[in-house]
């Protein structure tokens, strides 16, 4: 039993991180219908520069977590302007490589400023064990539970409420009736990269306190994928629902059947999934049939 | 003045060959191909090698993703696929070289196969993810089933033999690398001239309008996904029998990526391209690895970061010719030949 309360807390708090990375992804897909493979070095930038304002430059943490989100923000827009925007109407092939192409452009600038050697980072968010139902979990990763629902809040209010949100929401629908109601896609594409920049800026952030600033963090982006499926590529609750079920399948085939098969089943389950309900859990059904 | 070709004949227009210059450039390259090897050293042999494999797998990759319109980002787990079956094959039970390859040819499109069944149900993005996911399944196998592969330890393979002669040189390796690499030419060109070739190419330009047409889209989805395999097969047992060796850090999802890189920037859909863009990728790090030494006296920083520089220079060629080429090196290739041939007057 304590294994199992274990195990869920664990599953819980991994599933929280692998929804925040997530989210940005599905902002992405949502608003512009690409699929961004450079999530994860997204996240991989939060996580090195906290790690520069924090540990290398002293600054508090406070201004140093909203230093590595405005700089997240413009890498956001910049990318769309300069990668992204004259991809617009090229075929799909060409859209993933572009990304493709930007995910090694990143870490490879990431690594030559920083070098790919682990790095100690001085946690800013306590990370001391608390003891649950006889399980015992760090803060850090508590917290990690705690900003995803922030953010589901957050972003669910921004696209029900928001004009920009709304507007948002009108752009992934049909681009060209969007344009007509005097909404600029250009600005919503921007808008959209640099809040997903943003988000993953903040799940950087909370990777490099929780498993320490490496390379390895840009391996989430990689696990990113059965989450979205599985909640469907343009939902939001999906992205968190579908993030906690991996997390908690991760860890229950690792503490109950082991053998490394928690690093593959998540991708068993992406194919079944694709294979019986390609739109996700809660993704729109919009798929088409060949 | 000749403004373009033009074929009065539809036996002319099928012709592989049309004009007179492609004939003499196919006797150049012939040629070259046939005396490279006697004036090369043993460093530009092992680079010649390693195009040769690289050819044959993207060519592989580009009738599925250039010819046919399913994108696959499985590449580097169906090499997988062909390298431990000829491996295995050969190291533990003693099956000649050859017969191994062939083995893990048909191997290959056997799992590409069976991969490429969701393919009947998703296209584009899903298609990519479910790729995806097979290359990722692949590669967990081979590292964990560790009675057959060895697990993460490497597989030792014997050298092949030949006539009698050890083919433990690149000298001796070159031969069947570019002698499989002009037979996988000839194939691939002339599949492109026969119906199933064109099944191919109606499924990706309109789906639908295909199978209107009387395509069977199942059958020849299928068959896309095992004759490509088959070739990313065979250049994944070459692999194992070159190297002599077989370990799965050979098989990530970056070869996935760098093959993909390859027939983009070489050209989508077309042969030349999967030659000029296996050649651009595959020596693009090597030129870089000299450049750096080059310039290794004047600054000593850039020995530790040449990897970075590999890595980088990698994503900004992708970005850079998805944006100003997005045909690629093909592309540039015709448009050299036509500035040439409508000259003076190009319009």
């Amino acid at each position: 039993m304590d294994l199992f309360i274990q195990l869920t807390l664990t599953g819980l708090t991994n599933g929280a991180i692998l929804a925040l990375a997530a989210l940005g992804f599905v902002l992405i897909y949502k608003s512009s219908d690409v699929i961004n493979f450079a999530q994860g070095e997204f996240l991989l930038i939060g996580a090195y520069i906290i790690y520069a304002m924090i540990a290398q430059f002293g600054l508090h943490w406070s201004l140093g977590m909203t230093l590595t989100i405005v700089a997240a923000v413009a890498l956001g827009v910049l990318v769309e302007r300069l990668v992204l925007r004259p991809m617009i109407g090229e075929p799909i092939i060409s859209v993933i490589m572009v990304t493709i192409g930007l995910s090694s452009l990143l870490r490879a600038i990431i690594f030559t400023i920083w070098g790919n050697l682990p790095k100690a980072f001085p946690s800013f968010i306590p990370s001391e064990p608390v003891n649950i139902l006889g399980a015992t979990i760090g803060e850090d990763r508590l917290w990690a539970i705690v900003i995803a629902i922030a953010m589901l809040a957050l972003f669910t209010f921004f696209f029900r409420r928001s004009k920009e949100g709304i507007a948002m929401r009108a752009v992934a629908d049909d681009q060209q009736a969007a344009l007509s109601m005097g909404i600029s896609v250009k600005k919503i594409f921007a808008w959209a990269w640099s809040i997903a920049a943003a988000t993953a800026a903040i799940g950087g952030a909370l990777l490099a306190n929780i498993v320490g600033v490496s390379g390895d963090v840009a391996h989430f982006g990689l696990r990113v994928f059965p989450v979205v499926i599985l909640g469907g590529l343009d939902s939001i609750p999906g992205a968190i629902i579908g993030g906690i079920i991996i997390g908690l399948l991760e860890q229950y085939t690792g503490g109950y059947i082991g053998q490394g098969l928690n690093q593959v089943l998540p991708f068993v389950v992406l194919i079944i999934i694709l294979m019986v309900r390609p739109y996700g859990l809660f993704g729109q059904e919009i798929i088409e049939r060949v | 003045m000749i403004s373009g070709i033009f074929h009065s004949s539809y036996e002319k227009d099928m012709a592989l060959r049309r004009s007179h210059a492609q004939k003499i450039r196919i006797v150049i390259v012939i040629i070259v191909m046939l005396i490279f090897p006697f004036l090369a050293n043993r460093y530009y042999l092992t680079l010649a090698n390693q195009v040769g494999i690289a050819i044959i797998g993207a060519i592989g990759l580009n009738i599925l993703v250039g010819y046919t319109g399913q994108i696959s980002l499985g590449q580097g787990g169906f090499m997988a696929v062909g390298a431990y079956t000829a491996g295995i094959l050969t190291a533990n039970m003693g099956m000649p070289w050859w017969a191994s390859t062939i083995a893990a040819c048909f191997m290959t499109a056997l799992v590409g196969t069976i991969f490429g069944i969701p393919s009947l149900r998703l296209k584009g993005l899903y298609l990519a993810i479910a790729t995806l996911a097979a290359q990722v399944i692949i590669l967990w196998v081979v590292t964990h089933w560790e009675a057959l592969t060895g697990g993460v330890d490497a597989l030792v393979v014997p050298n092949p033999m030949l006539f009698g002669i050890r083919l433990n040189t690149d000298f001796n390796f070159y031969w069947i690398t570019w002698g499989l690499v002009v037979i996988v030419t000839i194939a691939t060109v002339n599949l492109f001239r026969t119906h199933f070739g064109r099944a191919f190419i109606a499924i990706r330009d309109q789906d639908i309008a295909a199978s209107v047409m009387g395509v069977d889209l199942f059958k020849y989805k299928l068959l896309a996904f095992a004759v490509s395999s088959f070739l990313v097969g065979l250049a994944g047992a070459l692999t194992a029998h070159y190297r002599s060796i077989v370990t799965w850090e050979r098989f990530t999802v970056d070869v996935s990526v760098t093959y993909l890189a390859m027939i983009i920037i070489g050209g989508l859909g077309s042969v030349t391209g999967s030659y000029l863009g296996a050649s651009f990728m595959t020596l693009l790090p090597v030129v870089l690895t000299n450049l750096g030494r080059a310039v290794k006296t004047s600054f000593p920083i850039i020995d530790s970061i040449i990897p970075f520089i590999q890595q980088g220079m990698f994503g900004l060629v992708i970005i850079l010719f998805l944006i100003l080429e997005p045909e690629g090196l093909n592309k540039i290739w015709k448009n050299i030949k036509d500035y040439f041939r409508l000259w003076p007057f190009s319009y």
